[in-house]
């Protein structure tokens, strides 16, 4: 262990490394809800609350049955939840900056990316247990699938594509906010009235018409058209191309800044 | 290849408008510890963050382990650990997760990465604690596991920084054995500290740096040297017996004896005053409640050195937090 080795050490990260490192990082991220068990209830009991509390409370006067309700919301609260479960990068993020794991890993030999790869991936792991709860609840509940197995394949896929665009968001939120709280206080607070300003709960034709316009231009509203689409039938194409064009403007422009706030905070401590 | 594992030449490190380092030279010898000493806001935290290749600088070279900081960060990151008030452990995950994942990630396969963390958890008695998540942990035990989680590659080169602030006697204690025992093992060893105890118990060299510069350099008997005598304190167990002592170290000192309550102290100018002292006390039938050597503090250092006590710059400090 004296000296370093004769033969020079290697430059680089091999790319099959770099994804060895980057699961490994996503298992940590899944191991840490082993100890903390309430965390899985928030991604978990959370949505199926929402879920319950909208079908009983609203359903009748919004759809005139539970049933026609349940058919018209579940789609929608997968989109919603899908958005406040993103939140998680941002806040775990935020715990290693400030607690000093993430330079705990930068000091290792590993990757640069690998950290937030790992993490967005752990994201994802969450996203699609997420997915599979809400499904599951929602056939218990009356749920039938109006499509094929195929499509709803399509609409986890298109739903996580999105939460990896959204991801870049709260990378930016996670990386710019003093402390972990704070994380939750601003994505919270910028996520509440994008979903809610959706027609994730609620017809867009029942709304005032200048709210119209806000509703259908969020990309919540197109991704709950397209799932509520690929589940219960109905238009895809286009709500499903304006999701992707959404998920790829939101990459494209938070991706970057992400990565750029990210750099500069490392910089700087 | 090189006679030193770690040199610096004129490292610079600014944020905005602060000198956060302003042109630090060092040189760490194979199998030696470099004591890096100084106040909080020195520039300690910035150097060792640049040296383990966390911060750019902006000016100045180094190399580790002969690789470039700038240019072969990835070859110095497999030869160096850090251990620092920053880099830190997962509080969610246990003892040994914390091991295994670092294992893992250095690309040992699970079995070697369980073991390496079985070894470690033993050799810094964390055994009871292996299966407890971190943040139950006391600050001795995690001080213990952040060590331990910097040793997983077996590295050559160590940076300790300030590895026993604010830890109680009996930690640091704890902590400076394990220290000893790794650099007894071949560890080169970088370590950062605000307290001259440290650095003289476990540093081979000491640099002394003050706002952003080396001040000072030197062994640790050097350096104490040019900061003065050492002071000598007896504390007396009875009242009755504090006339006699107060006459029998004025005697040895001519006259300089201080007194404070119960306690007689003096400069110990040459070290034959303490073996001197316990004689007369044996013969006079005297038992003291307390007998010390005192060393000088970091502040005598400082003092000596600067004119000025050591207290912290509090805007050059880099901590965890970016400023905002």
């Amino acid at each position: 262990m004296n000296a370093p080795e004769p033969s020079p050490l290697p430059a680089h990260v091999s790319l099959a490394s770099g994804l060895q490192q980057t699961f490994t990082l996503a298992w940590r991220t899944l191991l840490q809800i082993r100890h903390n068990p309430w965390e899985l209830g928030d991604f978990s009991i959370q949505p199926i609350l929402f879920l319950l509390l909208f079908l009983f409370v609203f359903g009748g006067a919004i759809a005139g049955s539970t049933e026609d309700y349940l058919h018209f919301m579940l789609p929608g609260v997968i989109v919603m939840n899908m958005m406040f479960v993103t939140v998680y990068v941002g806040h775990g993020l935020n715990t290693d900056l400030t607690k000093g794991v993430f330079d705990r890993l930068r000091a290792l030999p590993i990757a640069r990316w690998a950290p937030l790869a790992g993490r967005i991936l752990a994201d994802l792991v969450k996203q699609a247990w997420s997915i599979l709860l809400l499904l599951a609840v929602g056939f218990l509940l009356g749920f039938r699938l109006g499509t094929s197995i195929s499509a709803l394949l399509l609409m986890s896929l298109l739903v996580l594509t999105m939460a990896l665009a959204v991801s870049w968001v709260m990378v930016l939120v996670g990386v710019i906010s003093r402390d972990p709280e704070h994380v939750q206080l601003f994505g919270f607070t910028a996520l509440f009235p994008i979903t809610f300003v959706s027609n994730v709960f609620v017809p867009v034709d029942t709304m005032p018409g200048w709210l119209t316009l806000a509703v259908s231009l969020n990309p919540v509203s197109s991704l709950a058209d397209a799932s509520r689409g690929l589940l219960t039938g109905g238009p895809v194409l286009q709500p499903a191309l304006w999701s992707l064009g959404w998920a790829l403007a939101i990459t494209v422009v938070f991706a970057p800044l992400s990565l750029r706030a990210l750099n500069r905070r490392l910089g700087r401590s | 290849m090189t006679d030193h594992w770690i040199i610096a030449e004129g490292l610079v490190k600014r944020f905005g408008n602060t000198m956060a380092v302003s042109g630090v030279d060092l040189k760490v010898r194979p199998g030696t510890v470099l004591g890096m000493l100084g106040p909080n806001g020195s520039g300690k935290t910035t150097t060792v963050r640049m040296l383990a290749t966390l911060l750019k600088p902006d000016a100045g070279h180094a190399a580790v382990g002969g690789y470039d900081i700038r240019t072969q960060p990835h070859q110095v990151r497999q030869l160096i650990g850090l251990t620092g008030q920053y880099a830190s452990v997962d509080e969610k995950l246990t003892g040994r997760e914390n091991l295994v994942l670092i294992g893992r990630l250095l690309g040992l396969s699970r079995s070697m990465a369980k073991q390496r963390a079985t070894e470690l958890l033993a050799q810094f008695q964390l055994e009871d604690a292996a299966h407890k998540a971190a943040k139950a942990y006391s600050g001795g035990m995690r001080r213990r596991l952040d060590l331990a989680a910097s040793l997983v590659g077996r590295p050559g080169i160590l940076f300790l920084d300030e590895p026993t602030t604010g830890l109680d006697p009996r930690a640091r204690l704890n902590l400076w054995t394990l220290i000893h025992e790794l650099v007894r093992q071949g560890t080169t060893v970088l370590l950062t500290t605000q307290y001259l105890e440290e650095a003289d118990h476990l540093a081979d060299d000491i640099i002394v740096i003050d706002r952003g510069r080396v001040i000072a350099s030197g062994t640790p008997d050097q350096l104490k040297a040019r900061v003065g005598a050492q002071t000598l304190a007896v504390k007396a167990g009875r009242e009755v017996d504090l006339p006699a002592i107060i006459e029998l170290i004025s005697e040895l000192v001519s006259g300089a004896a201080e007194v404070e309550g119960l306690q007689v102290s003096a400069p110990a100018a040459s070290p034959d005053l303490l073996p001197a002292v316990v004689r007369r006390l044996d013969a006079a039938g005297i038992v003291p409640a307390e007998l010390m050597l005192r060393g000088p503090s970091l502040d005598d250092v400082f003092l000596s050195l600067t004119g000025r006590h050591a207290e912290a710059d509090s805007d050059a400090e880099t901590t965890r937090e970016p400023p905002r």
